[in-house]
Protein backbone atom coordinates (compact mmCIF):
# COMPACT_ATOMS: atom_id res chain seq x y z
CA UNK A 1 0.00 0.00 0.00
CA UNK A 2 2.16 2.87 -1.22
CA UNK A 3 2.09 5.82 -3.46
CA UNK A 4 4.00 6.12 -6.77
CA UNK A 5 4.47 8.45 -9.62
CA UNK A 6 4.19 7.30 -12.88
CA UNK A 7 3.27 9.17 -16.72
CA UNK A 8 0.92 7.38 -18.55
CA UNK A 9 -1.73 7.31 -21.41
CA UNK A 10 -5.67 7.51 -20.30
CA UNK A 11 -7.09 4.47 -23.14
CA UNK A 12 -10.56 4.37 -22.03
CA UNK A 13 -12.77 5.36 -19.16
CA UNK A 14 -15.94 3.65 -17.65
CA UNK A 15 -18.25 5.26 -15.65
CA UNK A 16 -18.14 4.09 -11.58
CA UNK A 17 -21.14 4.91 -9.01
CA UNK A 18 -22.39 8.67 -9.19
CA UNK A 19 -19.40 11.03 -10.18
CA UNK A 20 -16.55 8.60 -10.21
CA UNK A 21 -14.76 6.98 -13.36
CA UNK A 22 -12.44 3.54 -13.50
CA UNK A 23 -9.60 4.89 -15.77
CA UNK A 24 -7.93 2.70 -18.16
CA UNK A 25 -4.07 4.04 -18.32
CA UNK A 26 -1.14 2.48 -20.35
CA UNK A 27 1.68 3.82 -18.35
CA UNK A 28 5.75 3.94 -18.68
CA UNK A 29 6.55 1.80 -15.84
CA UNK A 30 3.48 -0.27 -15.51
CA UNK A 31 1.85 -0.95 -18.41
CA UNK A 32 -1.70 -1.02 -18.60
CA UNK A 33 -2.94 0.31 -15.14
CA UNK A 34 -6.90 0.20 -14.37
CA UNK A 35 -7.54 2.98 -11.13
CA UNK A 36 -10.52 4.99 -9.89
CA UNK A 37 -10.62 8.69 -10.60
CA UNK A 38 -12.78 10.19 -8.01
CA UNK A 39 -15.37 13.18 -8.57
CA UNK A 40 -14.02 13.17 -12.14
CA UNK A 41 -17.85 13.90 -13.27
CA UNK A 42 -18.29 16.67 -10.67
CA UNK A 43 -18.18 19.66 -12.68
CA UNK A 44 -15.59 20.90 -10.11
CA UNK A 45 -13.58 18.00 -9.82
CA UNK A 46 -9.86 18.58 -9.92
CA UNK A 47 -9.10 16.41 -12.62
CA UNK A 48 -11.18 18.43 -14.84
CA UNK A 49 -10.44 17.57 -18.76
CA UNK A 50 -6.74 15.64 -18.02
CA UNK A 51 -8.52 11.98 -17.47
CA UNK A 52 -10.12 11.33 -20.70
CA UNK A 53 -9.42 9.20 -23.38
CA UNK A 54 -6.14 10.19 -25.67
CA UNK A 55 -4.40 12.40 -22.66
CA UNK A 56 -0.76 11.87 -21.53
CA UNK A 57 -0.56 12.50 -17.83
CA UNK A 58 1.71 12.31 -14.84
CA UNK A 59 -0.05 10.50 -12.01
CA UNK A 60 0.37 9.94 -8.67
CA UNK A 61 -1.25 6.89 -8.13
CA UNK A 62 -2.47 5.48 -4.22
CA UNK A 63 -1.41 1.68 -4.65
CA UNK A 64 -5.03 -0.16 -4.17
CA UNK A 65 -5.94 -3.69 -3.34
CA UNK A 66 -7.76 -4.34 -6.63
CA UNK A 67 -7.58 -0.97 -8.45
CA UNK A 68 -5.39 1.96 -7.69
CA UNK A 69 -6.11 5.18 -6.92
CA UNK A 70 -5.42 8.63 -8.75
CA UNK A 71 -4.58 10.87 -6.59
CA UNK A 72 -2.82 13.67 -8.81
CA UNK A 73 -2.91 14.19 -11.96
CA UNK A 74 -0.93 16.54 -14.29
CA UNK A 75 -1.61 17.28 -18.07
CA UNK A 76 1.92 16.48 -20.04
CA UNK A 77 0.32 17.27 -23.27
CA UNK A 78 -2.90 18.24 -24.08
CA UNK A 79 -4.33 16.77 -27.25
CA UNK A 80 -6.77 19.79 -27.68
CA UNK A 81 -6.98 19.30 -31.80
CA UNK A 82 -8.26 15.86 -31.84
CA UNK A 83 -10.78 16.77 -29.35
CA UNK A 84 -12.75 19.22 -32.15
CA UNK A 85 -11.50 16.80 -35.08
CA UNK A 86 -13.69 13.26 -35.65
CA UNK A 87 -11.24 11.95 -37.73
CA UNK A 88 -8.45 12.59 -35.77
CA UNK A 89 -10.46 11.14 -32.75
CA UNK A 90 -11.66 8.57 -34.87
CA UNK A 91 -8.06 7.63 -35.45
CA UNK A 92 -6.73 7.84 -32.22
CA UNK A 93 -9.31 6.22 -31.02
CA UNK A 94 -8.35 3.31 -32.77
CA UNK A 95 -4.75 2.94 -31.42
CA UNK A 96 -6.05 3.57 -27.93
CA UNK A 97 -8.42 0.40 -28.38
CA UNK A 98 -6.03 -1.52 -30.19
CA UNK A 99 -3.64 -0.87 -26.66
CA UNK A 100 -6.16 -1.59 -24.73
CA UNK A 101 -7.03 -4.87 -26.42
CA UNK A 102 -3.30 -5.97 -26.53
CA UNK A 103 -2.02 -5.04 -23.39
CA UNK A 104 -1.44 -6.52 -19.99
CA UNK A 105 -1.78 -5.38 -16.53
CA UNK A 106 1.90 -5.11 -14.83
CA UNK A 107 3.55 -5.26 -17.65
CA UNK A 108 5.81 -2.51 -18.78
CA UNK A 109 7.04 -1.93 -22.05
CA UNK A 110 8.90 1.42 -22.62
CA UNK A 111 9.12 1.32 -26.49
CA UNK A 112 5.21 0.33 -26.43
CA UNK A 113 4.79 3.15 -24.35
CA UNK A 114 7.25 5.31 -26.59
CA UNK A 115 5.58 4.39 -29.72
CA UNK A 116 2.06 4.81 -28.52
CA UNK A 117 2.34 8.95 -27.14
CA UNK A 118 4.36 9.45 -30.25
CA UNK A 119 1.88 8.44 -32.60
CA UNK A 120 -0.75 10.55 -30.45
CA UNK A 121 0.90 13.12 -30.49
CA UNK A 122 1.84 13.21 -34.61
CA UNK A 123 -1.94 12.84 -34.54
CA UNK A 124 -2.34 15.75 -32.81
CA UNK A 125 -0.26 17.77 -34.81
CA UNK A 126 -1.42 17.16 -38.30
CA UNK A 127 -3.88 14.28 -38.01
CA UNK A 128 -2.10 12.12 -41.40
CA UNK A 129 -4.56 9.45 -42.78
CA UNK A 130 -1.34 7.25 -42.13
CA UNK A 131 -0.30 7.68 -38.57
CA UNK A 132 -2.60 4.52 -37.97
CA UNK A 133 -0.73 2.25 -40.58
CA UNK A 134 2.71 3.83 -39.44
CA UNK A 135 1.38 2.92 -35.75
CA UNK A 136 0.05 -0.26 -36.72
CA UNK A 137 3.39 -1.44 -38.48
CA UNK A 138 5.21 -0.63 -35.63
CA UNK A 139 3.33 -1.88 -33.15
CA UNK A 140 3.10 -5.55 -35.09
CA UNK A 141 7.17 -5.23 -34.83
CA UNK A 142 6.89 -4.57 -30.93
CA UNK A 143 4.48 -7.38 -30.92
CA UNK A 144 6.36 -9.76 -32.83
CA UNK A 145 4.24 -10.30 -35.63
CA UNK A 146 4.63 -8.25 -38.54
CA UNK A 147 3.58 -9.39 -41.75
CA UNK A 148 5.72 -10.79 -44.97
CA UNK A 149 5.92 -7.90 -47.37
CA UNK A 150 8.93 -8.30 -49.58
CA UNK A 151 8.13 -12.32 -50.52
CA UNK A 152 5.57 -14.65 -50.94
CA UNK A 153 4.89 -15.91 -47.48
CA UNK A 154 4.24 -19.35 -49.23
CA UNK A 155 7.34 -19.81 -52.22
CA UNK A 156 9.39 -17.18 -51.27
CA UNK A 157 9.25 -15.62 -55.17
CA UNK A 158 9.89 -11.44 -54.75
CA UNK A 159 8.14 -10.60 -58.05
CA UNK A 160 4.25 -9.98 -58.90
CA UNK A 161 2.94 -9.68 -55.50
CA UNK A 162 -0.70 -9.08 -55.74
CA UNK A 163 -2.63 -10.30 -53.07
CA UNK A 164 -2.52 -10.59 -48.91
CA UNK A 165 -3.17 -13.43 -47.12
CA UNK A 166 -3.63 -11.59 -43.48
CA UNK A 167 -4.51 -15.14 -41.78
CA UNK A 168 -0.94 -16.52 -43.24
CA UNK A 169 0.57 -13.31 -41.91
CA UNK A 170 2.40 -11.73 -45.43
CA UNK A 171 1.79 -11.37 -49.38
CA UNK A 172 1.49 -13.70 -52.13
CA UNK A 173 2.82 -14.23 -55.30
CA UNK A 174 0.37 -14.54 -58.33
CA UNK A 175 0.76 -18.58 -58.76
CA UNK A 176 -0.53 -18.73 -55.33
CA UNK A 177 -3.93 -18.75 -55.12
CA UNK A 178 -5.81 -16.82 -52.50
CA UNK A 179 -5.78 -13.94 -50.78
CA UNK A 180 -7.46 -10.05 -50.84
CA UNK A 181 -6.30 -7.71 -53.55
CA UNK A 182 -3.47 -5.43 -53.16
CA UNK A 183 -2.05 -2.43 -54.78
CA UNK A 184 1.65 -2.19 -55.15
CA UNK A 185 1.75 1.15 -54.17
CA UNK A 186 0.11 -0.33 -50.52
CA UNK A 187 2.36 -3.13 -50.53
CA UNK A 188 5.81 -0.50 -50.93
CA UNK A 189 4.37 1.91 -48.44
CA UNK A 190 3.79 -1.09 -45.92
CA UNK A 191 7.35 -2.58 -46.56
CA UNK A 192 8.82 0.83 -45.92
CA UNK A 193 6.89 1.39 -42.91
CA UNK A 194 7.75 -2.03 -41.51
CA UNK A 195 11.42 -0.53 -42.19
CA UNK A 196 10.98 2.46 -39.62
CA UNK A 197 11.10 5.00 -43.39
CA UNK A 198 8.04 6.48 -41.05
CA UNK A 199 8.73 10.02 -41.93
CA UNK A 200 9.18 9.52 -46.11
CA UNK A 201 5.88 7.09 -46.04
CA UNK A 202 4.02 10.02 -44.27
CA UNK A 203 5.56 12.85 -46.62
CA UNK A 204 4.63 10.64 -50.06
CA UNK A 205 1.96 8.80 -50.00
CA UNK A 206 -0.58 9.61 -51.99
CA UNK A 207 -4.26 9.51 -50.88
CA UNK A 208 -5.85 6.57 -52.29
CA UNK A 209 -2.72 4.35 -50.88
CA UNK A 210 -3.26 5.58 -47.71
CA UNK A 211 -6.88 4.89 -47.60
CA UNK A 212 -5.95 1.27 -48.85
CA UNK A 213 -3.14 0.97 -46.17
CA UNK A 214 -6.16 2.33 -43.74
CA UNK A 215 -8.31 -0.20 -44.16
CA UNK A 216 -5.46 -3.02 -44.53
CA UNK A 217 -3.73 -2.56 -41.42
CA UNK A 218 -7.02 -2.57 -39.70
CA UNK A 219 -7.85 -6.32 -40.70
CA UNK A 220 -4.08 -6.87 -39.60
CA UNK A 221 -4.46 -5.44 -36.05
CA UNK A 222 -7.78 -7.85 -35.94
CA UNK A 223 -6.48 -10.21 -36.73
CA UNK A 224 -3.66 -10.00 -33.72
CA UNK A 225 -5.54 -9.15 -31.43
CA UNK A 226 -8.46 -11.73 -32.20
CA UNK A 227 -11.61 -9.37 -31.82
CA UNK A 228 -13.00 -6.71 -34.24
CA UNK A 229 -12.14 -3.55 -33.29
CA UNK A 230 -15.53 -1.19 -32.19
CA UNK A 231 -13.71 2.34 -33.01
CA UNK A 232 -13.19 1.59 -36.88
CA UNK A 233 -16.72 -0.06 -37.31
CA UNK A 234 -18.55 3.13 -35.33
CA UNK A 235 -16.84 6.42 -36.10
CA UNK A 236 -14.11 5.26 -38.85
CA UNK A 237 -16.61 4.44 -41.35
CA UNK A 238 -19.32 6.79 -40.60
CA UNK A 239 -16.61 9.53 -41.78
CA UNK A 240 -15.12 8.08 -44.85
CA UNK B 1 -30.70 -21.72 4.43
CA UNK B 2 -31.60 -18.81 4.58
CA UNK B 3 -31.74 -16.53 7.99
CA UNK B 4 -34.84 -14.72 7.33
CA UNK B 5 -38.36 -15.30 5.85
CA UNK B 6 -38.30 -15.38 2.28
CA UNK B 7 -40.74 -12.41 1.50
CA UNK B 8 -37.95 -10.07 3.64
CA UNK B 9 -35.29 -12.15 1.40
CA UNK B 10 -36.91 -11.49 -1.36
CA UNK B 11 -36.75 -8.45 -0.90
CA UNK B 12 -33.32 -7.43 0.00
CA UNK B 13 -32.10 -9.28 -3.27
CA UNK B 14 -34.30 -6.76 -4.92
CA UNK B 15 -33.03 -3.61 -3.20
CA UNK B 16 -29.79 -4.91 -3.25
CA UNK B 17 -29.84 -5.04 -7.15
CA UNK B 18 -30.48 -0.78 -7.39
CA UNK B 19 -27.62 1.41 -8.10
CA UNK B 20 -25.36 2.19 -5.52
CA UNK B 21 -27.47 0.38 -2.39
CA UNK B 22 -24.87 -2.63 -1.10
CA UNK B 23 -26.22 -5.64 0.44
CA UNK B 24 -26.33 -3.72 4.25
CA UNK B 25 -28.20 -0.79 2.78
CA UNK B 26 -30.98 -3.47 0.91
CA UNK B 27 -30.92 -5.12 4.52
CA UNK B 28 -31.65 -1.70 6.39
CA UNK B 29 -34.49 -0.46 4.13
CA UNK B 30 -35.98 -3.55 4.14
CA UNK B 31 -36.43 -3.68 7.99
CA UNK B 32 -37.21 -0.24 7.78
CA UNK B 33 -40.01 -0.96 5.59
CA UNK B 34 -40.85 -3.74 7.85
CA UNK B 35 -41.31 -1.72 10.30
CA UNK B 36 -43.58 0.81 8.48
CA UNK B 37 -47.03 1.56 8.41
CA UNK B 38 -48.53 -0.82 5.50
CA UNK B 39 -50.34 2.50 3.72
CA UNK B 40 -45.97 3.66 3.43
CA UNK B 41 -45.13 0.28 1.44
CA UNK B 42 -48.24 0.66 -0.14
CA UNK B 43 -47.15 3.93 -2.02
CA UNK B 44 -44.07 3.19 -2.29
CA UNK B 45 -44.98 0.06 -4.51
CA UNK B 46 -47.75 1.77 -5.96
CA UNK B 47 -45.31 4.96 -7.25
CA UNK B 48 -43.24 2.14 -8.72
CA UNK B 49 -45.99 0.43 -10.46
CA UNK B 50 -47.46 3.68 -11.56
CA UNK B 51 -43.98 5.05 -12.50
CA UNK B 52 -43.35 1.79 -15.29
CA UNK B 53 -46.97 1.43 -16.47
CA UNK B 54 -47.34 5.10 -17.21
CA UNK B 55 -44.07 6.84 -18.28
CA UNK B 56 -42.39 6.85 -21.33
CA UNK B 57 -40.69 8.57 -23.70
CA UNK B 58 -41.72 11.84 -25.38
CA UNK B 59 -42.33 10.86 -29.23
CA UNK B 60 -40.99 14.30 -30.31
CA UNK B 61 -37.92 14.60 -28.06
CA UNK B 62 -37.24 11.71 -26.19
CA UNK B 63 -37.65 13.30 -22.45
CA UNK B 64 -38.88 10.88 -20.27
CA UNK B 65 -43.13 11.64 -20.93
CA UNK B 66 -46.43 10.61 -19.11
CA UNK B 67 -48.28 10.15 -22.18
CA UNK B 68 -47.07 11.11 -25.65
CA UNK B 69 -45.74 14.23 -25.22
CA UNK B 70 -43.67 15.30 -22.57
CA UNK B 71 -44.58 18.64 -20.55
CA UNK B 72 -41.81 20.88 -22.70
CA UNK B 73 -43.19 19.89 -25.83
CA UNK B 74 -46.54 20.46 -25.05
CA UNK B 75 -45.97 23.66 -23.73
CA UNK B 76 -47.18 26.50 -26.34
CA UNK B 77 -45.46 29.17 -24.05
CA UNK B 78 -41.96 28.02 -24.97
CA UNK B 79 -39.70 29.34 -27.92
CA UNK B 80 -40.80 26.57 -30.49
CA UNK B 81 -37.54 28.06 -32.65
CA UNK B 82 -34.32 27.46 -30.40
CA UNK B 83 -33.42 23.62 -29.94
CA UNK B 84 -31.43 22.38 -27.16
CA UNK B 85 -29.90 19.08 -27.41
CA UNK B 86 -29.12 17.17 -24.39
CA UNK B 87 -27.62 13.39 -23.56
CA UNK B 88 -29.86 12.62 -21.02
CA UNK B 89 -33.36 13.34 -19.64
CA UNK B 90 -31.69 14.23 -16.66
CA UNK B 91 -30.04 16.95 -18.35
CA UNK B 92 -33.07 18.58 -19.12
CA UNK B 93 -33.62 18.99 -15.48
CA UNK B 94 -30.24 20.64 -14.80
CA UNK B 95 -30.84 22.98 -17.94
CA UNK B 96 -34.66 24.13 -16.89
CA UNK B 97 -33.30 24.44 -12.63
CA UNK B 98 -31.30 27.92 -14.27
CA UNK B 99 -34.32 29.27 -15.78
CA UNK B 100 -31.91 30.89 -18.28
CA UNK B 101 -33.52 29.04 -21.21
CA UNK B 102 -37.36 29.01 -22.65
CA UNK B 103 -37.20 26.83 -25.85
CA UNK B 104 -37.58 23.20 -26.32
CA UNK B 105 -35.37 19.90 -25.81
CA UNK B 106 -34.08 17.31 -27.90
CA UNK B 107 -32.16 13.94 -25.98
CA UNK B 108 -29.94 11.78 -27.41
CA UNK B 109 -30.78 9.33 -25.09
CA UNK B 110 -26.55 8.86 -24.65
CA UNK B 111 -23.84 10.09 -26.29
CA UNK B 112 -20.81 8.42 -29.12
CA UNK B 113 -18.64 6.44 -27.85
CA UNK B 114 -16.52 4.48 -30.27
CA UNK B 115 -14.42 2.86 -27.78
CA UNK B 116 -17.76 1.36 -26.56
CA UNK B 117 -19.15 0.73 -29.67
CA UNK B 118 -21.96 3.59 -29.80
CA UNK B 119 -21.90 5.39 -33.02
CA UNK B 120 -24.98 7.58 -34.17
CA UNK B 121 -27.17 4.92 -35.16
CA UNK B 122 -27.70 4.11 -31.55
CA UNK B 123 -28.72 7.60 -30.85
CA UNK B 124 -31.80 9.81 -31.43
CA UNK B 125 -29.73 11.78 -34.10
CA UNK B 126 -31.99 10.58 -37.17
CA UNK B 127 -34.65 11.68 -35.39
CA UNK B 128 -33.20 15.26 -34.34
CA UNK B 129 -32.47 15.83 -38.07
CA UNK B 130 -36.08 14.85 -38.89
CA UNK B 131 -37.12 17.29 -36.66
CA UNK B 132 -34.69 20.48 -37.74
CA UNK B 133 -36.17 19.70 -41.47
CA UNK B 134 -39.67 19.36 -40.23
CA UNK B 135 -40.26 22.14 -37.65
CA UNK B 136 -39.52 25.64 -37.74
CA UNK B 137 -35.89 25.76 -35.86
CA UNK B 138 -33.67 28.66 -35.59
CA UNK B 139 -31.05 27.76 -33.57
CA UNK B 140 -29.51 24.64 -32.37
CA UNK B 141 -28.10 24.45 -28.96
CA UNK B 142 -25.80 21.38 -28.45
CA UNK B 143 -25.93 20.92 -24.62
CA UNK B 144 -24.25 17.45 -24.88
CA UNK B 145 -21.31 17.31 -21.93
CA UNK B 146 -18.31 18.33 -22.08
CA UNK B 147 -16.33 15.34 -22.09
CA UNK B 148 -14.68 13.24 -24.86
CA UNK B 149 -17.75 11.43 -25.93
CA UNK B 150 -20.55 14.45 -25.68
CA UNK B 151 -17.29 16.95 -27.98
CA UNK B 152 -17.61 14.06 -30.52
CA UNK B 153 -20.83 14.07 -30.71
CA UNK B 154 -21.58 18.18 -30.76
CA UNK B 155 -18.58 18.10 -33.40
CA UNK B 156 -20.27 15.09 -35.58
CA UNK B 157 -24.53 16.64 -35.62
CA UNK B 158 -22.81 19.97 -36.31
CA UNK B 159 -20.68 19.21 -39.01
CA UNK B 160 -22.60 15.84 -40.43
CA UNK B 161 -26.28 16.55 -39.32
CA UNK B 162 -26.52 20.40 -39.24
CA UNK B 163 -24.52 21.40 -41.96
CA UNK B 164 -26.61 21.67 -44.93
CA UNK B 165 -29.43 23.61 -43.00
CA UNK B 166 -29.84 26.96 -42.56
CA UNK B 167 -29.59 27.81 -39.12
CA UNK B 168 -27.77 28.96 -36.49
CA UNK B 169 -25.59 25.80 -34.69
CA UNK B 170 -24.32 27.30 -31.25
CA UNK B 171 -22.41 25.21 -28.30
CA UNK B 172 -22.22 25.66 -24.64
CA UNK B 173 -19.46 27.33 -23.38
CA UNK B 174 -16.34 26.12 -21.44
CA UNK B 175 -15.55 27.88 -18.35
CA UNK B 176 -14.83 28.07 -14.70
CA UNK B 177 -17.19 26.99 -12.10
CA UNK B 178 -18.60 29.61 -10.14
CA UNK B 179 -16.73 29.56 -6.68
CA UNK B 180 -14.08 27.92 -7.41
CA UNK B 181 -10.25 28.24 -6.82
CA UNK B 182 -8.25 29.72 -10.22
CA UNK B 183 -5.42 27.69 -9.28
CA UNK B 184 -7.18 24.39 -9.33
CA UNK B 185 -8.66 24.53 -12.79
CA UNK B 186 -7.30 22.55 -15.44
CA UNK B 187 -5.42 24.15 -17.91
CA UNK B 188 -7.96 23.09 -20.70
CA UNK B 189 -11.05 24.56 -18.69
CA UNK B 190 -8.73 27.67 -18.18
CA UNK B 191 -7.46 28.11 -21.71
CA UNK B 192 -11.13 27.93 -22.75
CA UNK B 193 -12.51 30.81 -20.15
CA UNK B 194 -9.71 32.82 -21.67
CA UNK B 195 -10.69 32.30 -25.19
CA UNK B 196 -14.23 32.56 -24.24
CA UNK B 197 -13.48 35.76 -21.63
CA UNK B 198 -16.50 38.97 -21.78
CA UNK B 199 -15.61 42.37 -22.04
CA UNK B 200 -16.50 44.27 -18.79
CA UNK B 201 -16.41 47.64 -19.76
Amino acid sequence: MALYRDEGVVLRTYKLGEADRIVVLYSRGRGKIRAVAKGVRRTRSKFGSRLEPGSIVQLQLYEGKNLDIVTQAERVVSLEAMRSDLDRYGRAAIILEVLDASAVEAESNPAMYKLLTGALRELDRDGNRLVVPAFVAKYLILEGVQPRVDACVRCDESTNLTTIQISEGGVLCRSCPGGEPLTDGARRALEQLLQGRVRHVLDTTPEVVAIELETLVAKLVEQHVERKLRSSSVLYEQLQ
Amino acid sequence: MSVYAKPVEVLIDELGRLPGIGPKSAQRIAFHLLKADKIDAQRLSDAVVAMKEKVSFCDRCFNVAEGEECTICSDIQRDQHVLCVVEEPKDIAAIEKTGAFRGIYHVLLGAMNPLEGIGPDQLKIRELALRVAGENITEVILCTNPNLEGETTAAFIASKILAPFELKVTRLASGLPVGGDLEYADELTLGRALEGRNTVS
